[in-house]
């Protein structure tokens, strides 16, 4: 079943004149198992769409609908929520606590009030997925390297058995080798656990490469909505949201300028690779 | 002469239990001699761990070398008496602008640094606005740092530092929260303080393109530098990067790839207006 914005519209504020409109009459649905890449400029609302759509926070006015169901409805059980939608937030090594990795891994499931036995298989069946080995489970999660935190982190996310996995920039400070491994993780999570992935970043390049759809927002609304080699065609809107191309789309763009007869709709490296080959031809 | 100069800089982490006693040991420097000429724009690229912000903390004595020596601007870092000089020679940025932001008001922020080095208020006001100016915020100079975005309270910052009256400026992953429009923003503001004001700048980034434009890279690893030259050669060697957990800049990896393929362009390209160029030859 799909997760669904229906209107959704969120205001800050009291005071009448200080009031913004963070989320701006949002409409989506999102189906199961998709990847999505959540784009938009610092400020523009993306934050608090997620915060919506995983019923931390309520609306002004519209709604969310997860497997059929509203989520802000008078009887609905909000706690519910809490095993359906997973949320990594940004720098989730932060939030990191217990004093081995294995009991930290283990507090979401615990506190669903899960039977011993149930809580550490699902802790290890997490901790396997992010691929970290028994090794490091008696550690202290603190002595581990940035991207062995981080991984730490969103297993203690994944234990829940989440439907939903929402990652708000999971990849900010970590180095090139470290990113591809968080990305390739949460590609898999979507892939082999078929969980739905929702993934904000400020990298054009990752969202291009790892998703197969983008929210663009903008000023609190959905501004795009397309599969990636679409958006990126967009060149002048993004620019103008302060947004910008993957960069081998931007340099597909300067090509063809130059009057290279390139397509500009490569989004990765290969792609663009096999497009100017087949003009060298 | 060199504005940064460190010989067999090492530096180590010791542990210590609860008595005091010496736990463990690790090395996080392990024999760094470089050079920074002063008026360049330098970047150390490096995997998380491999030591590089380490290294920047010693620039501006947060951190003192456990053996080795590091001078700034000649003066060793070790040397107390001349600690407020060192730090006001060499500024730092950090990661995230809103821990360190502390004014009300932008003015009163990008004030702190100089009216804490005791200057006199009217060459307070003087520098401040000359910062704020330089670095393109002065429309926000009475705004609250509370409403900016990312890329403006980055460039609060820098503008902070830059009212020091600063040699060297060391930035410690500036741009690794910002979205695209920030960053833009932020590597354009430095590239314009080193060539319009020739300060030093020392950019420390995971982002491979943002140093295209250095006059020297040096990548670490495991405490040491592992490589350094211009971006053209140390981007040239793409296997070796990526042993150090690094990448190439994609222009340059797309580049990389139809040279492998045979294709008549220079080995090393670094930006999308240089492959423009090679390809144009070609079609």
């Amino acid at each position: 079943m799909p997760i669904t914005a229906d209107h959704l519209t969120y205001v800050y504020g009291g005071n009448k004149n200080l009031k913004t409109t963070a989320v701006d009459d949002i409409s989506v649905s999102i189906d199961d198992g998709q990847f999505i890449g959540l784009i938009g400029h610092t400020g523009s609302g993306k934050t608090t769409f997620l915060q919506l759509l995983s019923g931390l926070i309520k609306p002004e006015s519209g709604t969310v609908l997860i497997d059929g169901e509203d989520i802000f409805a008078k009887n609905f059980d909000l706690h519910s929520i809490r095993s359906k939608v997973g949320i990594v937030f940004q720098y989730p090594e932060h939030q990191l606590f217990e004093e081995t990795v294995f009991t930290d891994v283990c507090f979401g499931p615990k506190n669903l009030g899960l039977p011993k036995e149930e809580i550490e298989s699902r802790a290890i069946e997490a901790l396997r997925l992010v691929g970290l080995d028994e090794g490091i489970y008696s550690q202290s999660p603190f002595e581990l390297s940035g991207g062995q935190k981080r991984r730490v982190a969103i297993a203690g996310v994944i234990s829940m058995k989440p439907k939903f996995l929402i990652l708000d920039e999971p990849t900010a400070g970590l180095d090139p080798a470290g990113r591809k491994e968080i990305l390739g993780l949460v590609s898999k999570l979507c892939r082999e656990q078929n969980m739905t992935i929702i993934l904000v970043s400020h990298s054009m390049d990752d969202v291009a490469e790892y998703a197969d759809r983008i929210l663009v927002i903008n000023d609190g609304k959905l501004a795009i909505d397309a599969p990636p080699r679409e958006v990126f065609n967009h060149k002048d809107e993004l620019e103008s949201y302060g947004l910008s191309l993957p960069q081998v789309t931007k340099a597909m763009f300067r090509l063809k300028e130059s009057g290279i007869p390139v397509n500009t709709d490569a989004i990765t490296v290969n792609e663009a690779l096999s497009d100017i080959l087949k003009v060298l031809k | 002469m060199d504005i940064i100069k460190a010989e067999n800089l090492i530096f180590e982490y010791k542990r210590r239990d609860e008595d005091g006693n010496i736990e463990s040991v690790e090395r996080a420097l392990d024999n760094v001699s470089l050079d920074v000429k002063e008026g360049d724009f330098i970047s150390i690229l490096g995997a998380n761990g491999s030591g590089k912000s380490t290294f920047a903390k010693h620039l501006n004595a947060i951190l003192l070398p456990t053996e080795g020596t590091v001078w700034v601007d000649g003066m060793d870092s070790k040397d107390e008496d001349k600690l407020f000089t060192i730090r006001q020679t060499a500024g730092m940025v950090f990661q995230n602008p809103d821990n360190q932001i502390i004014g009300q008001v932008v003015e009163e922020d990008v004030a702190f640094g100089p009216e804490n080095m005791g200057i006199p208020t009217e060459q307070l006001r003087e520098r401040v606005d000359e910062a704020l100016k330089t670095l393109g915020m002065m429309e926000f100079s009475k705004k609250s740092p509370n409403r900016l975005s990312g890329g403006q309270k980055q460039r609060v910052s820098i503008a902070g530092v830059l009212a020091m009256h600063p040699k060297c400026i060391v930035l410690d992953e500036p741009t690794a929260m910002l979205d695209p429009a920030g960053r833009k923003e932020v590597i354009r503001a430095l590239r314009a303080l080193n060539e319009v004001e020739k300060i030093t700048i020392i950019l420390i980034t995971h982002y491979m393109e943002e140093t295209i434009y250095s006059d020297k890279i040096f990548v670490m690893n495991k405490g040491k530098i592992a490589m350094e030259g211009t971006p053209r050669e140390v981007f040239k060697r793409v296997e070796e990067l990526e042993e150090y957990k690094l990448e190439v800049p994609k222009i340059t990896l797309l580049a990389h790839e139809l040279w492998k393929k045979g294709i008549d362009i220079p080995e090393c390209i670094l930006s999308d207006k240089e492959l423009a160029e090679a390809l144009k030859k070609l079609v």
